[in-house]
């Protein structure tokens, strides 16, 4: 087995003795069970759901599409949860416990060792994702016999926007003790949820302010930009007003879309990640 | 052949604290050197830099002619931390095979069985970490710095949570290794074991090396004791040279001589001299 495989194998272990995956799937598992009950009981009052006068969608349409946009807000902070958990100590939590030297002076070095916690991480946390982005893209589907206009694009962009949260989680362990690293990620993350919320205020409110304020933050943080491009994919059929309402998840709009931030999002994973490996090659230990 | 460990105007900064002031040392091959000084001198520094944990603000260090840190001497060195863990849901078996795969070593299971069984750990072959003694981890903690048969090992503290028996074993663990040639840099507080086990000592105080030789060396004569019919007399000054003409003029002089004894200072003697009595 190669370094990278010994590695990783090594990090999934210890996720694994450390309940991580056990807490994230009972997390899931309560997550979906719920989410499936919200879409029956819409389903059944499906006939009572009337959309706002100016949204020319019907109302299935309109239901699905806001469940399946709360459903990736959820699996987004999921992801997020589960790439905190498996990364937040990798450099200096596990330096501080004597776990991290005796594995660094080996000849494998220090690159290959955060790469393979990356590729660790990232397997099972773009995993995740996509399993349960699908998940829910089924109960809408089966329950509301509604399907969005993109089925993969979505969760593609969930998936890179968690590889992202992953590389920050590695980089800011180079410098930052558990606690704080996990403290820090969760605020960022916070911090482009409000980008979102931001956005929807800022065109409620036709501010150009602050719609400004929430595409810069949501570009800085690509992450919410992904989200907000997963938005935009599961209503890119619908048109005018209703395709402004329908892009409204419920936790901001999808303001940010398109090729350009997932092109910069690829590039921020890419930056993030090699600003980790310069961090970790200089760290004494 | 180069020598396994040579440090040259070792130095390295954490901000105002200046740890290392220009060392200079060798660690031949098949030598055994033991690191001495007080909490705070620089030696975990050293060591660290010599195995690639930290990086010195100048000079440098080669372990076996490789820049310390590179590929090369990482492959060459066994390291045992001063503060190590394991994970506590390894296996010692599982621990030396993590090392083993690390470190490339194709040695497979019958290197990891004759490892426990140097460090007296065949027992424990399938026992978890978490269900260890100290010193047991300890010593697998030695097993684990042998995998890949290294050709230095670079020891901070290693009998810092051994009873005596364990220490024993390590003590003749590191015997056994330097008459196959494995050098050895041992940093100890414990002057009794690196007097018994080292080839040559050096002293560390406030990031400078203050004293270095073989323990003979850099022991002074304290005299010679002779015991006779009169009593115990020290004659101050005299070696072991002397020995024999103090005797002689004793039996000349009338006296039953019982015993003469030279004396000399101890590593603890020239320990306590060097660092003039610090020891924090």
């Amino acid at each position: 087995m190669s370094a990278v495989g010994v590695i990783v194998q090594y990090a999934l272990r210890e996720a694994l003795r450390r309940k991580v995956f056990a807490v994230v799937l009972l997390l899931t598992v309560v997550f979906l069970g719920l989410f499936w009950l919200a879409t029956h009981f819409v389903h059944d009052e499906l006939d009572t759901i009337t959309p706002p006068s100016d949204v020319l969608v019907d109302s299935r349409t309109f239901a699905g599409a806001f469940l399946l946009g709360l459903a990736m807000f959820a699996t987004l902070f999921l992801g997020v949860v589960l790439a905190v958990f498996l990364t937040l100590g990798v450099v200096s939590g596990d330096a501080e416990r004597g776990l991290l030297q005796p594995l660094v002076v080996r000849p494998i070095g220090r690159s290959t060792m955060l790469l393979s916690r990356f590729l660790a991480a990232a397997g099972v946390c773009a995993a995740y994702v996509l399993v349960v982005y699908f998940a829910a893209l089924v109960i809408v589907g089966l329950t509301l016999h509604w399907w969005p206009a993109a089925i993969v694009g979505p969760g593609a962009d969930l998936a890179l926007g968690v590889l992202i949260v992953i590389a920050l989680s590695l980089l800011g362990s180079v410098g930052l003790s558990a606690t704080a690293n996990g403290i820090a990620v969760f605020m960022l993350f916070g911090a482009g949820l409000v980008a979102g919320l931001l956005g929807t205020i800022g065109h409620a409110l036709d501010s150009h302010e602050i719609r400004h304020a929430s595409t810069i933050a949501s570009w800085a943080l690509p992450f919410e930009g992904l989200y907000q491009d997963g938005l935009r994919l599961i209503s890119r059929d619908a048109s005018g007003t209703a395709s402004f309402l329908l892009q409204l998840g419920p936790f901001g709009g999808g303001y940010v879309h398109g090729w350009t931030i997932r092109g910069w999002a690829a590039a921020y994973l890419v930056l993030a990640g090699g600003a980790a490996l310069a961090a970790f090659a200089r760290r004494n230990l | 052949m180069p020598a396994a460990l040579t440090t040259r105007e070792l130095s390295k900064r954490y901000g105002s604290v200046h740890a290392l002031k220009g060392v200079d040392l060798t660690v031949d091959q098949g030598e055994l050197v033991g690191l001495l000084g007080p909490n705070g001198a620089g030696k975990s520094t050293l060591v660290k830099i010599a195995v690639g944990l930290v990086r010195p603000t100048r000079g440098e260090a080669t372990v076996v002619g490789a820049r310390a840190g590179s590929r090369v001497a990482r492959a060459s060195l066994g390291y045992l931390a001063e503060l190590f863990r394991f994970p506590g849901w390894y296996t010692a078996d599982e621990v030396l095979e993590l090392h083993q795969r690390l470190a490339g070593s194709n040695g497979g299971a019958a290197e990891r069985a004759r490892l426990l069984e140097l460090v007296a750990l065949a027992d424990a072959r399938d026992r978890r970490v978490d269900g260890m003694s100290k010193g047991m981890q300890q010593r697998l903690g030695i097993a684990q710095a042998l995998v890949g048969e290294p050709r230095i090992l670079l020891l901070d503290e290693p009998t810092s949570a051994l009873d005596p028996v364990g220490r024993r074993t390590v003590r003749l663990l590191l015997e056994e290794l330097r008459s196959r040639g494995v050098s050895a840099l041992l940093n100890s507080h414990l002057l009794s074991e690196v007097e018994l086990v080292c080839d040559r000592v050096a002293i560390l105080l406030g990031g400078e090396l203050v004293a270095a030789g073989t323990p003979a060396q850099l022991s002074s004569p304290r005299g010679v004791e002779l015991d006779t019919d009169e009593g115990v007399r020290l004659v101050e000054g005299a070696t072991r040279d002397d020995a024999p003409r103090l005797v002689a003029e004793a039996v000349a002089a009338g006296r039953s001589v019982y015993g003469v004894r030279v004396l000399a200072s101890t590593l603890e003697d020239v320990y306590l001299e060097a660092v003039g009595g610090e020891t924090d």
